[in-house]
């Protein structure tokens, strides 16, 4: 392989810091560092998927459910304890609700296991499911009464206290956990499931955490949440948020060397040849769906990472916030205008994406107020008042003509994958 | 006895209505798929499609119905449904049939129907807001209350007129599906072009006019589903992406590209549903007597509260996919 200069990355990331430099110069440095940090949380979220679907062609269309999970992690263990709560006997409750589950769980597993002993299978089948039904009923009022209890005499269960970056690890591992849940179910099958119930997840997920008050206190969110960081107050917010603008960077570093790294090694060669030629690498005696759980566990503890270290920027955690559009649809026009399977690309497209995605909503609204003038002169046309939300709306249209357009023309994304040729 | 009439209202009906509307939806994703071979994500934002274009005709002829004695929604749903499977077959010239002639993989041209997805989404909520909107504008819904004959029952089971409309409608489109496809020619070379497109293809089969077929089927029936839900609710600009788990499930429990499959399949999530957030203490209360003092029934015993309804197809889908991923009436494994 002959090394030159990689003209084309070079002039894509010289034209992003121009465009970076002009909108430091002209919004000043408080609102571009926090763009640059948001961006950078999406950096992660967006190598999670370049792991997926650039890597190994499995599509997650529901990025925004692990992104919730981690949001809920960093909120859960960095808030401060409620000790409304943890100075009744409420704790006990939940604790006795919880060990019912634990036992209830075992004794579905003893059921399910009565063909041992001599039972038949279709009995056996007809006993764990009653039973699992009873149980689950018994145990679901249990806790339909403790959490009510919760909500009406502390609100909610409050945080840990820890530091936040306890909850990042724990965002990542309950993400993983849930892909492997998921993957394990979808990945023998074709690709089409995969996203069906990714979809699918990211929603029940969202309707967990929006309806468990005693939780997440729902609706009425949780704010502030703990930096790991010296938050705005003691440092001013342009510092601040350079020094959480530095963390996330060593973050995207380190993920990106391990990504390198395992791109070039065996694995990583493994990886591509089931993605691109599944009979053949079964032929070689890969486990092939063995490898798929992997990358898509992997991929799933990067996004769920990603949206912990997000959600403890923004200091706030609203489960409504959490939107396919702005956590799943444009995490996927990143990763494929970027570069799939392409990190420097992908990194490159998260930047380049956010920028843009964030700078559209003064132009979208600037748009509209244009239009609505010249209608008003023009017609007479009388402008609904809820122009503002409407505008908004085009640019859910944009991102869906981007996703179109990019993979009719421009499949490979900007800084295409480069599959090294050996002769 | 009035237990059970509760039990009518919100079971049986409701699980009929739901399961008519997943249903109708189910039929077109499966169609799509089993002629093209990819998961068609848009199907749900075309149905707020079709209920979109009647809202703007209802709005633009608000009396038109009372000259036949029908909802105007109604008169205006044939136009709706024509343009709706136009609107269909132009988003696959546009968008899908540039993807399938790169012989990109599937999932790729899934990826395009989410793309189409959220342009159908931005459209139609700069159209018609973001709130909700009934499409009954100048006339009123129709209830119809059936006194039942028992002496102990004194509630009546209720059924509104859109929901009735909705049976029958659901009713025709199946018979004419079925007719369609075990009748006529075309019917016939979509089932070929299902089994086998190459050998469809061989023996002199115009895959082009198939496809356009299939959208126009599909986006009809998913103007007919998308109206009577908003019929019967009411109209909501984003209702799409809790329409896609269930009408997914429906298709997959039936076994994909299997068309009376997915009517089974809708029926089977539709029912799913009511069954799992219904109340079972309220049929058990005449009962409550004669249980053991020991025994202390709880006021709610729903399986899941209606807040996760959304979880009922869900499970289903993942029970199908561990135990039958061919579906109950062993379809096509995608």
């Amino acid at each position: 392989m002959n090394r030159t200069l990689p003209v084309r990355e070079t002039v894509l990331f010289s034209g992003l810091l121009v465009a970076v430099v002009l909108i430091y110069l002209s919004m000043g440095s408080a609102y571009s560092t926090r763009m640059l940090v948001e961006a950078a949380c999406y950096a992660i979220l967006a190598l999670g998927l370049t792991i997926q679907w650039g890597y190994a062609g499995q599509f997650n269309a529901g990025v925004m459910g692990f992104v919730a999970l981690g949001g809920f992690a960093a909120m859960f263990f960095s808030v401060p304890t409620n000790p409304d709560f943890w100075n009744t006997d409420l704790p006990g409750q939940l604790g006795i609700v919880l060990l019912m589950l634990v036992v209830s769980i075992a004794l579905v597993f003893v059921a399910s296991r009565l063909d041992r002993v001599g039972l038949p299978k279709r009995l056996r089948t007809i006993v764990t499911v009653v039973l699992a039904l009873v149980l689950y009923l018994v145990v679901i009022s249990a806790l339909r009464e403790v959490t009510g209890e919760i909500e009406s005499q502390a609100g909610f269960i409050g945080g840990l206290g820890l530091p936040a970056w306890t909850g990042w690890i724990v965002g990542g591992a309950l993400a993983g956990g849930l892909g492997y849940f998921i993957g394990h179910i979808c990945l023998g099958l074709r690709s089409d499931y995969l996203a069906i119930a990714t979809l699918g997840i990211a929603e029940i997920i969202k309707a967990f955490l929006k309806n468990s008050d005693w939780l997440t206190r729902g609706t009425a969110t949780v704010s502030p949440l703990p930096w790991p960081t010296p938050g705005p107050s003691e440092l001013g917010f342009t510092l601040s948020r350079a020094l959480y603008l530095s963390i996330t960077a060593v973050l995207i570093a380190v993920i990106f060397f391990l990504l390198h790294r395992a791109y070039h090694a065996p694995w990583g060669r493994m990886i591509r040849a089931i993605r691109d030629n599944e009979v053949s690498a079964a032929a070689m005696g890969k486990d092939i769906n063995r490898r798929r759980l992997e990358i898509f566990v992997l991929g799933c503890i990067l996004m769920g990472i990603g949206g912990a270290v997000l959600t403890s920027f923004n200091g706030l955690f609203d489960p409504q916030g959490y939107l396919p559009l702005n956590h799943t649809f444009l995490v996927l026009v990143m990763v494929i205008l970027g570069g799939p399977g392409n990190n420097l690309g992908t990194i490159f497209g998260a930047v380049l994406v956010y920028i843009i995605w964030i700078m559209s909503e003064p132009l979208a609204l600037f748009l509209m107020q244009g239009a609505v003038t010249l209608g008003e002169a023009w017609f007479g046309w009388d402008a609904p008042s809820n122009l503002d939300s409407r505008a908004l709306q085009a640019r859910v249209f944009v991102i869906g003509l981007l996703i179109s357009l990019v993979l009719r023309y421009e499949p490979k994304g900007l800084i295409p994958e480069k599959v090294p040729e050996h002769d | 006895m009035n237990e059970l009439v509760f039990f009518l209202n919100n079971v049986v009906v409701s699980g009929a209505v739901a399961g008519s509307i997943y249903a109708m939806g189910a039929i077109g994703v499966t169609l799509v798929f089993s002629i093209m071979r990819f998961a068609h994500f848009a199907h749900a934002d075309m149905m707020t499609l079709g209920a979109l274009l009647v809202l703007a005709l209802t709005t633009l002829f608000p009396e038109a119905g009372l000259a036949i004695g029908l909802p105007t929604a109604i008169v205006m749903l044939p136009v709706a449904m024509v343009i709706t499977a136009i609107a269909a077959v132009g988003i696959d010239r546009v968008f899908y049939r540039p993807l399938r002639a790169h012989k990109v993989k599937p999932i790729v041209i899934v990826i395009g129907s989410l793309g189409v997805t959220l342009m159908l989404q931005g459209l139609i909520r700069l159209f018609a807001g973001t709130s909700a909107q009934s499409l009954y504008i100048a006339e009123r819904k129709a209830i119809f209350r059936l006194e039942m004959p028992f002496e102990l029952a004194s509630r009546p089971v209720i059924i509104t007129e859109p929901q009735v409309i909705l049976f029958v409608l659901t009713l025709v489109a199946v018979v004419g599906l079925h007719l369609f496809l075990s009748r006529s020619r075309l019917g016939k070379a979509m089932r070929a072009m299902s089994d086998n497109p190459d050998l469809a293809r061989a023996s002199g089969i115009n895959t082009d006019t198939i496809v356009a077929v299939t959208w126009i089927i599909a986006g009809g029936l998913a103007a007919v589903a998308g109206t009577l839900l908003s019929l019967d609710v009411a109209f909501k600009p984003d209702l799409s992406f809790f329409l896609l788990l269930p009408i997914f499930a429906a298709a997959i429990v039936g076994g994909v590209g299997h068309p009376y499959g997915a009517i089974a399949g809708g029926f089977v999530i539709g029912f799913a549903e009511t069954l799992a957030v219904f109340n079972w203490s309220v049929l058990l209360r005449p009962l409550r007597d004669s249980f053991p003092t020991w025994l202390e029934l709880p006021n709610n015993l729903a399986l899941v509260g209606t807040e996760y309804k959304i979880v009922v197809p869900f499970f289903i889908l993942v029970a199908i996919l561990v135990w039958r991923p061919t579906g109950i009436f062993k379809g096509k494994v995608i």
